[in-house]
């Protein structure tokens, strides 16, 4: 938009120079102009952007460098003087070494996966359903961001009812189905389950918003030809709507991932105990969460910094093999 | 200092957490004329009771603010302020088992030495946990002590047959040992219901009665071959093999409503224990008793005020501590909500000594919790021994959730070896 503007600017008001004039006050006056213009031409984009790099310097650029420093001290506040004492790459090759962050990874992935790939089903379902004309379209639509817009405290707060062992609601549903009431902490599968289903929740009608705003933007002569030639409803969906929506898909895909990389506050949150151990055997501990145990319960800064910066190595590595899968699909199409 | 504020809000932005800048009403309001105090449980107050801070406000033309959250996020949040440099409370409460953390940062806090504090009032040790190793500075005021007793529920024990009496009861316990029996026959006859809370609570009251648990004297870390522990270990485990333990986290919202579905027996019950079961189920009234706790003596908590210097109305916030603090508030304090006035000269007060509780049955707790503080040894804290306890705490709870034991262990060293090995 910014490049726009000053094209404008530019063949509204820059007079051409012309060479003959003599030279005088209005002729330097002329060039200061015209150096103007081209400034503005030029230099106003940059300074357009300039705001966002600024604030990004200030909280992206700085802590990323900053945390960096960090992780290569063993920096306790429950120690006087540790903050200075520099352990060069030990934290990290700790982290190599250490179960507890590998379980972590292996407990953000799987949630992540068990989290992901429904919730983006289920929204590319709902979207479809939504496309149709129905009674109270609107309504509908805004019903399922209302997940959304609620807290992620409050939907913990409902769930942690729900997967409750003793007097919760689910296992009052499954009691006849079962001999001894469901512990759904203490399993990993349990575990991951309950947090999926925290997630799926809340970031499932997102997901269809967006599927849906791309799923209007397909030509209705499409799916008219499409009838015409005898495609049924679900054919017009997975030959239609489906590769329609690939970019749209693709951007799902990726920030959910991201997503799924950082989650925190339901497991954070599901953990009654607030020891963010992630249940007593780190059964649902998220890589960030158990980030936040070291940096917050323990008080091993340096250790839980060297533990954000392999988290956000990470993702880097996640986010280029996204894009490249991407670039890949997009020139299968060409 | 000015360069840690930043090191705290860039560590807190890095880790996505928004800590910084949250919580500094200290003096924003009011002039000067508000405090602001930051608990967790019920140090001085219960959600229907502020009788104390009314008190102290009508008297010296204040207002008291009470922030209360759980246990781990205070002191997280305390750590997070301190660090940053700012949006501490003027008064801040510190747990026992996480105040030598604190020491090393003592120049963040007022020395109460400066500030006109008898400090013989309270023992030595209680003191000594809450100064630097110099002794030159005393961050914190003791507030209460934990002693230990054994609370249980009078209508539960009779059902299953056994005696109700709390003499009777403290009989059938001299030892953890015997203890952990009596609820294998407790079970015999209860099936449905569990002897204890948690397996972590019955640990740490059987390490409430030694010394040195998972720090010595010198400061270095012994809890892995240390007998003491590893024995409190295997007893709980033994009883927790036995079905004896209702697996509730402590502090968690399930815990509470154990109390109120009276989902187990009896619970290890330092005297702030009584605020909480108060709290969480004043129904069961009159169905609770207190008796000796195993062993006979034991100690298992107890909290400090702390003023941090960051604060905008230190002179104020520290007459306000001192006032707190005072033996009198604590004789009132224990009387309202349970907590024990850690300073001796107030327990042969009749005030005190005469002191029995309606809600357990009449037990004479002014008589109880001295006796077994008399005996109890003053226990070697350290920098991470609220890390460790808590550990040791999910450990056992996995246990209770069907971990091999000795799995459970390996682990939970490994776990305290990282946390408190190096820092």
């Amino acid at each position: 938009m910014t490049v726009r503007t000053s094209e404008q600017l530019d063949n509204r008001g820059a007079p051409p120079d012309s060479p003959g004039r003599p030279s005088g006050p209005s002729s330097r006056r002329q060039a200061w102009r015209s150096r103007l213009y081209r400034f503005d031409v030029k230099g106003s984009p940059y300074l357009y952007v300039l705001p966002f790099f600024g604030l990004f310097a200030v909280f992206g650029l700085f802590p990323l460098v900053y945390t960096a420093i960090i992780s290569t001290t063993a920096w306790s506040p429950r120690k006087p003087g540790s903050e200075d004492v520099s352990v060069g790459l030990d934290n990290y090759g700790k982290l190599l070494s250490d179960d507890n962050f590998h379980n972590s990874l292996i407990n953000t992935f799987g949630i992540g996966l068990v989290s992901t790939v429904p919730q983006l089903l289920l929204a590319l379902g709902i979207a479809h359903l939504l496309n149709y004309r129905l009674r109270g379209r609107l309504f509908l639509r805004m019903g399922v961001l209302v997940p959304y817009i609620t807290s992620v405290a409050a939907v913990a707060l409902i769930f942690n009812q729900i997967f409750a062992r003793d007097f919760g609601l689910l296992n009052w549903v499954l009691q006849p189905f079962m001999d001894n009431p469901l512990d759904w902490r203490a399993d990993k599968w349990s575990s991951w389950l309950a947090v999926s289903t925290m997630v799926i929740w809340h970031w499932t009608g997102y997901n269809a918003l967006i599927y849906l705003a791309a799923m209007q933007t397909i030509p209705y002569e499409l799916y008219e030809s499409a009838s015409i030639d005898g495609a049924s409803k679900w054919q017009q969906f997975w030959h239609i709507t489906i590769p329609s929506l690939r970019p749209t898909i693709i951007f799902t895909v990726i920030v959910s991932t991201i997503g799924a990389l950082q989650l925190f506050a339901e497991p954070f949150l599901f953990d009654t105990t607030r020891n963010s151990n992630g249940g007593p055997e780190r059964e649902f501990q998220t890589v960030v969460l158990y980030l936040y145990q070291q940096f917050w319960t323990n008080g091993r800064y340096g250790y839980a910094a060297a533990i954000a910066w392999t988290l956000f190595l990470i993702t880097v590595v996640i986010a280029l093999v996204n894009f490249l899968l991407v670039r890949r699909i997009r020139s299968a199409d060409d | 200092m000015r360069n840690s504020g930043i090191v705290a809000c860039v560590a807190a932005t890095a880790l996505v957490l928004t800590a910084c800048g949250s919580g500094g009403e200290s003096g924003e309001d009011g002039g000067g004329n508000t405090l602001t105090i930051n608990v967790f449980g019920d140090s001085f107050s219960l959600p229907d009771n502020r009788e104390l801070y009314d008190e102290y406000e009508k008297a010296h033309g204040v207002k008291i603010v009470e922030n209360r959250s759980d246990f781990g996020t205070h002191h997280q949040n305390l750590q997070a302020r301190l660090t940053a440099g700012s949006g501490t409370a003027d008064l801040e409460v510190i747990e026992v088992g996480q105040v030598s953390g604190f020491i090393g940062q003592s120049e963040q806090f007022v020395n109460f030495k400066d500030k006109g504090v008898d400090s013989a009032q309270w023992t030595e040790s209680t003191v000594q946990r809450a100064s630097t190793a110099d002794g030159g500075a005393l961050i914190g005021l003791p507030t209460d002590i934990g002693g230990l007793a054994m609370c249980y529920r009078t209508d539960l024990f009779a059902q299953a047959g056994l005696p109700t009496d709390r003499d009777q009861v403290s009989a059938l316990w001299s030892t953890w040992d015997d203890y952990v029996s009596v609820g294998k026959q407790f079970l015999t006859k209860m099936p449905k219901t569990k002897w204890f809370d948690a397996g972590g609570h019955v640990f740490t009251g059987i390490l409430g009665n030694e010394e040195e648990t998972f720090y010595n004297a010198d400061g270095d870390l012994i809890v892995e071959d240390n007998k003491v522990v590893k024995d409190a270990w295997d007893l709980t485990v033994d009883a927790i093999k036995a079905g004896q333990s209702a697996a509730l986290p402590e502090f968690s919202p399930e815990w509470n409503t154990g109390f109120q579905q009276g989902q187990f027996a009896t619970i290890t019950c330092p005297a702030w224990m009584m605020g909480y079961i108060q709290g969480n189920a004043p129904d069961t009234k009159g169905k609770w008793d207190i008796a000796k706790i195993p062993g006979g003596s034991g100690n298992w908590g107890g909290s400090y005020v702390t003023v941090p210097a960051q604060g905008k109305n230190v002179d104020k916030a520290v007459e306000l501590a001192k006032w707190l603090t005072a033996p009198e508030q604590n004789v009132k304090l224990f009387k309202s909500i349970g907590n024990f006035p850690s300073q001796e000269s107030t327990w042969s007060q009749p005030d005190v000594a005469d002191f029995s509780s309606e809600f357990f049955s009449g037990a004479p707790a002014g008589k109880i919790y001295p006796e077994s503080l008399e005996n109890a040894p003053v226990q070697v804290v350290g920098p991470q021994s609220g890390v460790i306890g808590n550990t040791f705490a999910g450990a056992l709870n996995s246990v209770e959730q069907g971990t091999d034991p000795e799995e459970a262990w390996e682990s939970a060293m490994n776990d305290i070896k990282a946390a408190a090995g190096d820092g």
